[in-house]
């Protein structure tokens, strides 16, 4: 049995239809990312599946609980962290742990046990008595996540949980998930960024609504057409500018300091590309085909999904 | 319902409440200042008018008619003068609210046993007031009538065959008529309506703006519990403020408790249910603080104060205003209260009352109940 599936799922605010047909399913102990920009539809879809947001078409089943006709057994199996900050901020990390303790119905007995192996685990045991609103970002998420472990559920489901959170307490975060995997927990997440999608078992790339593509992220690379060529300039803005009115057909992006250009006929472009630079007096310190990265597939779907 | 889950909100509520000084200000430091507010200022009780003369006639029966308000607790001497231009100046400088002017044949006309006409000049711009100051001179004046018609009997001839008719007023239950008696328990129910509806209004709706709410509904928590929950502390800080307004009320006013204090407690928990349950339900359905604050004011504030029948009479308002008091808690609220103080009545004669606070409470509870869904709209 699948961990969670969900058949044409769709959500419709009056003409905004903010899911549009979602079907995927995912399997247990997966590792799953819903990936999308802001207002691709990845928070309604968390909150349909999570049962508290009935779908307007089609319907999902998390555990093999229907969300909306067992949207209340379906609660006590899973875990839910939203993207604003959900907790308490006048209770302190052991007050909001011990009150979705108590709202869980945890026994007393090893309770405490469970707090302290969730407290060292997310490193937050020195700040068990400060107020939950004095923690930095990157602690608030852990201790929503702490907080949405306590009763151990099944399945547990995260809407962009390292937004605005620093590079360090990313790395901690992504630790404790790896963790959970471990432990066959199924995890669904959701993010805007694509470097984090690359640590998912299967990328679901969402777009308006609409799900274009669900895979492995090395199979997703695979969707790419063409190569790469990697354009390395100190001038990047304005080669990008020059490429993207010369080059016909191909798409320019900049990634940083450098360029990425998707190509059918990497040799013939690289020819082109070093003569428009050269012959503009840009200067071109290298270029060379790399590995497409996942925003490379979403840039090279998400324009083929705009020309179609 | 699990008394576990039940357990978690309450407490969770009892630290929102005790670390947010603003909220504790509110459940208790205000029902005290206004108690005290209008414990000290409301009074309608009228004495000690100011009362200004202009003596024409100037004999021994007009200094005794004029001493007889002199020495009442209900008119103060505020001075003599001789010319209506003087009483026109002092009334419109408010220095008085009533002048008496007794002609020059006033003494002569009383020794030939004829009609002695007086004027009495009032300032009629406070109603109310003029009322009862004029019923104060008319019983002062009258009084001193019959003085002087059983003294000239008495001298000049037998005593009249029919006797007068003396009325002897004795008065029940607030037996010196003072008016803060009668305003101070019903001044109870109305803090205690607005206070409980305003604090429970924001709870509900302050977990929906702040996005606590999004993460509580995803768990298995009822509605039934987080509601029961969220009354119990909020039910403490009532019963609190009610403990203190009886003391206040008995300390610092000396307002007599003729009945039960278990029933008063009794009664006010039915009440506090009410309101608590009102305020949550605005919460509920508005899911906004500001919203939910401004409906819980003009729905408990205003009917409490003016339609409970708190200070204006609801015997003397319109019948089609009178039928609208009927669906106002804070009136049978009043009434309990003002029975409990004043007469001492039990549960037999307060027992309606009683009962349909008690339905209310259980229909709006059950409304809020229903009304609480654990969606995101």
């Amino acid at each position: 049995m699948d961990a969670i599936t969900t058949d044409n799922l769709t959500k419709r605010f009056g003409n905004l239809t903010a899911v549009d047909g979602l079907t995927l399913s995912v399997a247990p102990g997966e590792l799953f990312g819903l990936v999308g920009s802001d207002g691709a539809g990845k928070t309604t879809t968390m909150r349909m599946l999570t049962g508290i947001m009935d779908p307007t078409e089609g319907s999902a089943r998390v555990m093999g609980r229907h969300t909306v006709r067992e949207a209340e057994p379906l609660k006590e199996e899973i875990g839910y962290m939203s993207q604003r900050f959900g907790l308490y901020p006048d209770l302190t990390v052991l007050e909001n742990l011990h009150f979705y303790a108590d709202i869980y119905g945890l026994p007393r007995r090893g309770r405490d046990e469970k707090i302290g192996l969730l407290l060292s685990f997310s490193n937050l045991t020195p700040f068990g008595k400060r107020l939950a609103g004095n923690l930095s970002g990157g602690m608030k998420q852990k201790l929503g996540l702490a907080c949405a472990l306590i009763h151990t559920p099944k399945v547990l489901f995260l809407d962009e949980p390292t937004n605005g959170v620093d590079p360090v307490s990313r790395r901690d975060f992504w630790r404790i998930l790896y963790q959970l995997l471990r432990e066959g927990v199924t995890v669904f997440v959701a993010t805007a960024y694509l470097d984090e999608a690359d640590r998912c078992n299967r990328v679901g790339l969402i777009h308006r609504g609409k799900l274009l593509a669900c895979d492995t992220p090395d199979n997703l690379r695979g969707l790419m057409d063409g190569t790469i060529l990697e354009v390395r300039t100190p001038d990047p803005r304005r080669a990008a500018l020059l490429l993207r009115e010369r080059l016909e057909g191909e798409s320019v992006g900049i990634f940083g300091d450098r360029l990425h250009v998707v190509t059918r006929d990497a040799e013939e472009t690289g020819r082109a590309i070093k003569a428009i630079m050269e012959g503009a007096g840009v200067t071109v310190q290298s270029i060379r085909p790399v590995e497409p990265s996942l925003e490379d597939v979403l840039v090279s779907v998400l324009s083929g999904e705009a020309t179609r | 319902m699990k008394l576990q889950r039940v357990a978690a909100v309450a407490r969770k509520e009892f630290i929102h409440v005790f670390r947010d000084p603003r909220s504790l200000g509110m459940g208790i430091a205000i029902p005290m200042l206004l108690l005290f507010l209008f414990g000290y200022a409301l009074t309608l009780d009228v004495d000690r008018v100011p009362l200004m003369v202009w003596d024409q006639s100037a004999t021994p029966e007009s200094r005794d008619f004029i001493s007889r308000f002199a020495g009442s607790r209900y008119f103060t001497l505020a001075g003599r003068v001789g010319t209506y231009r003087e009483i026109e100046i002092a009334i419109d400088r408010r220095d008085v609210l009533m002048a008496l002017v007794i002609p020059t044949d006033f003494a002569r006309k009383l020794r030939t046993g004829a009609q002695a006409p007086v004027q009495l000049i009032l300032d009629g711009s406070d109603s109310n007031t003029a009322t009862i100051a004029l019923g104060y001179a008319e019983a002062a004046t009258s009084a001193w009538s019959r003085d002087v018609i059983l003294e000239q009997s008495r001298r000049f001839g037998p005593v009249p065959a029919a006797g007068i008719v003396d009325v002897r007023p004795r008065v029940w239950f607030n037996t010196d008529m003072v008016s803060r008696n009668y305003i101070f328990p019903g001044l109870i129910a109305v803090i205690m309506m607005v206070i409980a509806a305003l604090l429970t209004s924001l709870t509900v709706a302050r977990e929906w703006e702040t996005g606590t709410m999004e993460q509580l509904i995803t768990t298995p928590l009822r509605g039934a519990e987080l509601i029961a929950g969220k009354l119990i502390p909020y039910f403490a800080i009532g019963i609190l403020d009610l403990v203190l307004s009886v003391l206040v009320g008995d300390f610092f006013f000396d307002i007599p408790l003729r009945g039960s204090l278990w029933l008063l407690f009794a009664m006010s928990l039915i009440f506090l249910t009410c309101a608590l349950a009102f305020g949550l339900l605005i919460s509920i359905v508005t899911k906004n603080q500001r919203l939910a604050s401004q409906i819980a004011m003009v729905t408990t504030m205003l009917p409490a104060f003016l339609l409970s029948g708190f200070i204006f009479p609801i015997e003397n308002m319109p019948p089609p205003i009178q039928a609208v008091t009927h669906i106002i808690t804070a009136r049978y609220f009043v009434t309990i209260l003002r029975d409990i103080y004043l007469k001492g009545v039990g549960l037999g004669v307060l027992a309606p009352e009683a009962a349909f606070l008690a339905v209310f409470g259980v229909v709006v509870l059950a409304l809020a109940v229903k009304k609480f869904r654990k969606k995101v709209e």
